[in-house]
């Protein structure tokens, strides 16, 4: 977030020191949290304690990145956390049975393929939400509430309810090494962390350095301006909900992967949690605003707040309780930054003589 | 004329109005009485004041100078309630309908007659609609739901509206735009019938033959000042033309006249159907040659800006054949045509023109991005490079590139929409009403760097309601009336009120041998 202070700003003073201030908002949140729970947890320091966070962190932070851009467009993604437990029991059922293909003969894949299998089936379900809005006009709550129930319904039949358990792999079938997508490490440091990196960095990525991400703007800022100026809107929402799906699939194959088990309630009320990291962020709900950065740094915020009260032995109830008020408050802050902004670009202007 | 003002009581003046917003004086010195019993006619071109005053009477907005006096008395307005309580009630331009409810309850919308203040009397409701209905002779059932009302009937409720407050001045702005030549007859009869009632109405339109037809009083507004104020006895168009637009006509640097080019644009029958029935946009062809500007004039709703969003692809449904530069223009969607040289600049800045939350740097380069891409990635020094060309050239007062374009006035952002356009590199460059909402100063401005689009071989096709503006600032007149072109001039030759009497064809009674409905 401290990133995007405008180097070419002359100081105006006290407005503009606050300002700076704000923008940097959630990074002096996650200041505060980390340097509170320092002093107040035991242990909260260790090295061992920041791999656990980190690893909370990075599958709401993968969510959240998705989540951000559907936001931008003006859009939400309810059916994040169905995605992600949708495609755990793909995953889990492709290595337990395969699929039979009724003569017979039964199709078993590889790691490599269950991945992409996984993935596309995410993809899919992101696309389907994106058809809804763009096709059919329905609005991204009520289409993504409906994809919600129906992938968690689809999750539910594959095994009946049941938990496909025992996801070591076989030699036989290549699947060895599923366990390693969650629980690998590279480097000394574990796989969903690096995958939350490097696609944190993909995202910023799009958003700041190609058109399709100045596009994912336009739409969120003025949907009719934005397309009368040769945007093709569609194309933009149809991809930020596959992005989206695909986001969630990933979640999903860790999960599965870390607990060598598929279970299908997996990932239930995970779309609140990413909605919140985008916010917190300072991504805006009516759109045109946001940024990776700034969401990363909201769920790291969401994630230690969370650990640190766990620690401290604070009660499960009253961390909803914390998390729910900081969220509020994120947005109060929020609002009051866009009015100075506001001012300041006016008292820019107004010094010009209009 | 005394006589006559005896017989025409003053029902309320306002004495030395002043109305400044940021930037305009949209009132300056303003006098202006409504004299009971009278058709009190408001004319001037957009942008004189006319809807400021309007909306001062009827307590929508505050003088900043100035007092409003009613029987003598002065009265102050904080809102539309005050002006009701006092007798005052309007019809506004913009229809202010919930299309969602009938008839009936959006004429006592907010003044609703109820049971011990809860239970909303829905039966008397319906009587009285009915009953204001029938003096409008309009065959409206009171629970039909507006929104599914012609516009013209829509434009019965909202009189009827004003009506059902019993209101002894009545505002009506504009109120014909959007009538048949049969409804407008109706509505001239109710106008004559409030007056023999002793209603003071006021009545604003561009229509100048039908302002002379009822009109008993007249006052011209031109940029916020009267320039004329008299009985009606003895007005002619030619008078109220002068009084509008002034003897020495504004003038918007005409270039030195090179002959204009080969054809760049040609449009063939385009015609667009009207949700409810006959055609925004009837069988239009026109072209436009390479360095030419060509105004097209037309009153609200003659269907010029839907001949441009046809253009730009906005309507499925229309019909109709593009052609540029001699090839036809097939592509269907916006970024096809942008992609062949078309570029529009909409009427409404802020919501079709701008994405406000953005910076002047991401607007103006969203519809080129392309130009400064390599494969996916952006090239953002080439894009800030070129922004700050285009700002430069286009004499834009900004900051800084990274400004928000919401921090801009009117007319800059109207410069960072055009330069949004240009850097499409167009060949046929259409502006829907470029100066609406700009400053005087702006105006110019824009009016130059046209001229000088044009020198340099841009094809230009604006539209416009500012008859002192497509006189002066065109090379071809086209004259545009209910979904038709209805006129075309040459710029040297045209006739002022030539021009006027072919925007009102198929409006104005005198001159409807049929109507369109």
């Amino acid at each position: 977030m401290t990133t995007d202070a405008n180097p070419s700003v002359p100081s105006q003073g006290v407005d503009a020191a606050l300002l700076v201030l704000l923008r940097a908002r959630t990074f002096i949140a996650l200041i505060a949290v980390f340097v509170f729970f320092s002093l107040m947890a035991p242990n909260f320091l260790s090295g061992a304690n920041m791999v656990i966070l980190a690893k909370h962190v990075a599958l709401n932070a993968i969510l959240a990145i998705g989540m951000t851009f559907v936001i931008i467009t003006g859009g939400i993604d309810l059916s994040v956390g169905s995605i992600v437990g949708l495609c755990g029991m793909v995953a889990g059922w492709l290595m337990l049975n395969g699929v039979d293909l009724g003569i017979g003969y039964t199709l078993w894949f590889n790691t490599f393929e269950i991945i992409l299998i996984a993935l596309l089936v995410g993809v899919l379900v992101g696309a389907v939400n994106g058809l809804l809005i763009t096709r059919l006009n329905v609005a991204p709550f009520i289409a993504t509430l409906g994809t919600l129930y129906v992938a968690r319904g689809l999750a539910l039949l594959s095994s009946g309810g049941g938990t496909f358990a025992n996801l070591r792999g076989s030699a036989e079938f290549g699947t060895t090494g599923f366990p390693a997508i969650g629980a690998g490490t590279f480097l000394g440091i574990t796989n969903p962390i690096w995958i939350m990196i490097v696609l944190a960095l993909a995202a910023a990525y799009l958003a700041a350095r190609t058109p399709l991400g100045r596009y994912i703007y336009a739409v969120g800022g003025n949907e009719r301006s934005a397309a009368l100026s040769g945007v093709k809107v569609n194309r933009v929402k149809m991809f930020v909900y596959m992005f989206s799906g695909f986001c969630a699939a990933i979640v999903g194959l860790i999960i599965t992967s870390q607990l060598v088990a598929a279970h299908p309630a997996t990932g239930e009320t995970f779309e609140l949690n990413a909605i919140a990291a985008a916010v917190l962020g300072g991504t805006s709900m009516s759109g045109g605003r946001g940024r990776i950065a700034g969401t990363i740094i909201g769920a790291f915020v969401i994630g230690i707040l969370a650990d640190g009260l766990v620690m401290m032995g604070v009660s499960s109830f009253w961390q909803t309780v914390i998390k729910g008020l900081v969220i509020i408050a994120a947005v109060v802050v929020d609002q009051a930054q866009q009015r100075l902004q506001a001012n300041v670009a006016l008292r820019q202007q107004a010094a010009l003589g209009r | 004329m005394t006589a006559a003002a005896d017989a025409h009581p003053v029902g309320l003046s306002i004495r030395g109005a002043v109305k400044v917003y940021p930037g305009t004086r949209a009132l300056d010195d303003v006098d202006f009485d409504v004299r009971l019993g009278a058709v009190n006619v408001l004319v001037g071109e957009n942008g004189a004041g006319k809807s400021t005053l309007m909306k001062v009477i009827a307590g929508v907005e505050q003088l900043t100078a100035g007092e409003i006096l009613m029987e003598g008395a002065p009265v102050r307005f904080a809102g539309t309630r005050d002006a009701a309580a006092h007798g005052v009630g309007i019809v506004f331009q913009e229809l202010n309908l919930f299309p969602n409810l009938s008839v009936a309850e959006n004429i006592f919308i907010g003044r609703e007659h109820t049971r011990a203040g809860v239970d909303i009397d829905a039966r008397r409701q319906r009587a009285e609609a009915q009953a204001l209905m029938r003096r409008l002779e309009h065959d409206i059932s009171p629970d039909t739901l507006v929104g599914e009302l012609r516009i013209g009937e829509q434009q019965i409720v909202e009189i009827a509206k004003a009506l059902a407050q019993d209101a002894r001045i009545l505002i009506l702005d504009e109120p014909t735009s959007a009538l048949s030549a049969a409804e407008v007859e109706i509505l001239f009869r109710v106008i004559a019938d409030l007056r023999r009632r002793g209603v003071g109405v006021v009545y604003i339109s561009h229509r100048l033959e039908e302002l002379i037809r009822i009109g008993d009083w007249i006052t011209v507004l031109r940029d916020g000042r009267i320039t004329g104020s008299r009985s009606m006895a003895g007005v002619d168009v030619p008078w109220i033309v002068h009084n509008m637009i002034g003897a020495a006509s504004r003038d918007y640097a005409r270039a030195a006249d090179g002959a204009p080019g080969a054809e760049v644009f040609r449009a063939e029958g385009v015609t667009l159907p009207r949700r409810g029935g006959g055609r925004a946009v009837d069988e239009v062809s026109l072209s436009v040659r390479a360095g030419e500007i060509v105004g097209v004039y037309g009153l609200m709703g003659a269907g010029r800006t839907e001949f441009l969003e046809c253009v730009m692809a906005q309507h499925p449904h229309a019909t109709g054949r593009f052609f540029l530069d001699g090839a036809p223009l097939v592509a269907r969607d916006v970024a096809g045509r942008i992609a062949r040289g078309v570029a529009l600049i909409p009427e409404d800045r802020k919501s079709l023109g701008t994405i406000q939350i953005m910076s002047v740097r991401e607007n103006m380069s969203i519809a080129s991005l392309g130009d400064f891409t390599r494969l996916f990635h952006l090239d953002l020094a080439a894009e800030a490079a070129r922004v700050r060309d285009f700002v430069r050239e286009l004499t834009i007062k900004v900051a800084s590139p990274e400004s928000p374009i919401s921090a801009l006035s009117g007319g800059n952002q109207q410069k960072v929409v055009i330069g949004k356009a240009l850097m499409t590199r167009p060949k046929i460059l259409l502006m829907d009403e470029p100066s609406r909402g700009i400053d005087v100063g702006a105006k110019a401005e824009v009016f130059r760097t046209m001229r000088r689009l044009a020198a340099e071989g841009l094809g230009i096709l604006f539209v416009t309601s500012d008859l002192d503006e497509v006189m002066s600032l065109s090379d071809r007149i086209l004259v545009m009336s209910n979904g038709r072109i209805t006129g075309e001039f040459d710029a040297a030759s045209a006739d002022e009120a030539a021009v006027v009497a072919a925007s009102s064809v198929g409006h104005a009674p005198a001159h409807a041998p049929e109507s369109h409905p």
